[in-house]
């Protein structure tokens, strides 16, 4: 009887709820840039916010891949070694074979993808959770790193470098880097494949509960597969832009990069049980993570490894959250 | 349905009752691997097994093994009661660090680093810590109902930054003989190390399998709904396993800074996690929890440190053994994987010409061990 009563109430709180993290997110950014704003000189400008873009767009692409998988109820923590093994392979071929870097290019993103959708096929295939498949590709990545180059590897090439000092100009004396457009190519193209197509609306399927979904007839092993390997691909794509950032190889690139992929995706409101999220969320998520870095080094005391602590915390609080105002969709 | 008998077609007898009785023993196949491999090594460097009694101390490569390896025992242990209640901890690693760290730097800025009492409260902070990590991880698990990877990742990255925090970012070095003890030191000939290692293992065995701990672990990882309903507090039980979990991987990162005199907040406990969970998986022990062996475990740890061993001896570059353990996970998950077996025994099936061919026979044999 009270059920009949409260069952508006819960629906309109689901639907609330599935929406109050990105709420929550929203006011934290513009907290945090008003703090920053008020705190330190020079921090409010328009450039500030590019410059976020600029240091973060690699990872942006890292976290659309993983919003992907986590939208499925899968998880993908072999990204940052994938991220490490892209920028070590492109600088092994470019620097030590002399392969074009137009031929790299391919050939790294196909190493991704191939990759991804090798584990999304193990998971699929022989029913293994996708951590412990994904945790063994992250150490098999980072190996093969190794193999490549215990040391790093500096990419003098004059086309690699010429890409990584582009900038691109924007109105008002404002730049961003190539990456910041290919970053947000890709959100625009992951928006409209999550949210316009049949593939999209079959990864939400499958993350609201698979069974019903494999009862309705949707190709779930095939879109597993497919979500891992988006994620890989999107990885290697990371890993690319990464090499531009960083102008070198090294197996020790993008370490800790899933948790920062996992946070982006779980701040911008994706829920870790997966079938509900918002890939835009997903680049809320990764500006709050590029704000906190900014504010850091804008205080100039604290040490990079409080951003790691920073983003930890923030996830936890963010699972809290969801746990706390989830919780309405777990009981029904 | 016939009951398996011991003849193949023909009455041929296949197998000795005894044999395969050895052989279905849940530690035969991880027993087996150890030896081949300590006799691999044998091959290659002839005084592999040779152990010497040099100053009163044991000396020699098994000792080796089992001294770098009680580090990994610890954690695997612990490991292995969190995947037994389908859990899993992946902040072990930065948990050494953060152990490590924490008991050098109490250490290095004590008034008398030497003495037992300043490593005594150095321990006991350190495995104080950890408890209060494993609670944090057995908290967001059990109570929120967060899923484990999830609950133990924000650790695994963020615990490292707090390492990294208490050392400054700096390789703290201690010179504390009484420190030097738990991970260096010897105690009747043997390294200290390997006696906490075999202590702790001991005492986890006679509380998990004497008394009826052991069991309802196992009934919350194997069904934590009936659980409930026949009134186990699953609760306490899961908080009690991260708890354990913690305070394992603080001894361990207490022997691995003791071993090396030293903490590093970036590389000790480094990737340790997968060796634990690839151990546990060696030794039989399911990653759908539900059961456990810890001797099963055990031999896992051991298994793993003789590879690292082994590669080293063998001058592979030891960065490449993530290649090799990571290939090695998936095998083993690939094996216990009941969809796999199932594809590879329809495969083996459609290979035979004749059911009735010894082929046929041994697939349906397999399917009746492994419904």
């Amino acid at each position: 009887m009270s059920t009949t009563l409260t069952k508006p109430l819960h629906r309109f709180s689901a639907r609330h709820a599935a929406r109050l993290p990105l709420m929550v997110t929203a006011t934290l950014l513009v907290a945090m840039f008003s703090i920053g704003s008020v705190q330190y000189e020079g921090f409010f400008s328009a450039q500030v916010l590019l410059n976020v873009l600029i240091d973060n767009g690699f990872l942006l692409v890292v976290a659309i891949g993983m919003t992907f998988v986590v939208l499925t109820g899968g998880i993908d923590l072999s990204v940052g070694s994938m991220v490490a093994l892209s920028t070590m392979l492109t600088a092994w071929l470019v620097e030590q074979n002399g392969l074009p870097l137009a031929l790299a290019v391919p050939v790294v993103l196909l190493v991704g993808a191939g990759g991804g959708a090798l584990m999304g096929w193990v998971i699929h295939a022989f029913e293994i959770q996708p951590f412990i498949v994904t945790l063994a590709g992250m150490f098999l990545g980072r190996g093969l790193c190794y193999m490549i180059s215990t040391e790093s590897i500096s990419l003098t090439d004059p086309t690699t470098t010429r890409i990584a000092q582009t900038r691109v100009l924007l109105p008002g004396g404002l730049f961003v880097s190539p990456a910041v457009i290919i970053a947000l190519v890709v959100l625009a193209l992951a928006f409209v494949v999550l949210h316009h197509t049949r593939f999209g609306r079959t990864v939400y399927a499958l993350g609201g509960n698979e069974s019903s979904a494999r009862l309705m007839g949707l190709p779930v092993g095939r879109t597993k597969v497919a979500v891992y390997a988006v994620s890989g691909l999107c990885s290697a794509l990371g890993g690319l832009l990464l090499t531009f950032y960083m102008l070198s190889g090294y197996a020790l690139h993008a370490v800790g990069m899933e948790l920062d992929a996992i946070a982006a995706a779980v701040i911008g409101g994706t829920l870790l049980t997966g079938g509900s999220g918002f890939v835009l969320g997903t680049a809320l998520g990764v500006t709050v993570l590029g704000l906190i870095q900014t504010i850091i080094s804008f205080q100039g005391t604290l040490s990079s490894w409080w951003t790691r602590i920073v983003i930890g915390g923030l996830l936890f609080v963010f699972i809290l959250l969801q746990r706390l105002f989830g919780g309405s969709r777990q009981a029904e | 349905m016939t009951p398996p008998d011991d003849t193949g077609a023909g009455g041929r007898p296949v197998r000795a009752p005894g044999t395969r009785r050895l052989m279905e023993h849940r530690l035969f196949w991880p027993a087996a691997v150890l030896a081949a491999l300590l006799v691999g090594n044998v091959v290659f460097t002839h005084d592999f097994l040779a152990v010497r009694v040099q100053n009163g101390h044991l000396y020699g490569s098994l000792i080796d093994i089992l001294q770098f390896g009680a580090p990994l025992i610890l954690v695997s242990l612990g490991m292995t009661l969190v995947i037994a209640t389908r859990g899993i901890d992946l902040s072990v690693g930065s948990t050494v660090a953060i152990a490590g760290a924490l008991a050098c730097e109490h250490i290095a800025t004590a008034k008398d680093p030497g003495s037992l009492s300043t490593v005594l409260s150095a321990i006991a902070l350190a495995v104080g810590v950890a408890a209060a990590i494993g609670l944090l991880n057995g908290f967001l698990v059990a109570r929120l109902g967060v899923q484990p990877i999830i609950a133990t990742l924000v650790l695994m990255v963020a615990g490292r930054g707090v390492a990294q925090l208490i050392t400054d970012g700096q390789i703290i070095s201690v010179s504390s003989s009484a420190y030097k003890m738990i991970g260096g030191g010897y105690w009747l000939t043997l390294p200290f190390a390997v006696l906490l290692a075999a202590a702790l293992v001991a005492v986890t065995s006679l509380v998990t399998r004497r008394t009826a701990l052991g069991l309802l672990i196992e009934s919350v990882g194997g069904n934590p709904v009936a659980s409930r309903l026949v009134g186990i507090r699953a609760v306490g039980l899961l908080v009690m396993v991260y708890v354990v979990s913690a305070v394992c991987a603080a001894v361990a990162g207490l022997m691995i800074s003791s071993n090396v005199s030293s903490a590093d907040g970036n590389n000790a406990g480094l990737w340790i996690e997968l060796d634990a969970i690839l151990a546990v998986v060696i030794g039989g022990t399911a990653l759908t929890g539900g059961r456990f062996s810890l001797g099963g475990t055990v031999l896992g740890a051991l298994i793993i440190q003789t590879l690292s061993t082994t590669i080293y001896t063998l001058g592979v570059p030891p960065e490449t053994t993530l290649v090799f353990k990571a290939l090695v996970v998936i095998v083993v998950c690939l094996v216990q994987s009941p969809a796999f077996r199932a594809r590879l025994s329809r495969r083996r099936r459609t290979a035979a010409p004749d059911p009735a061919s010894a082929a046929g026979d041994l697939t349906a044999r397999r399917q009746e061990v492994h419904p």
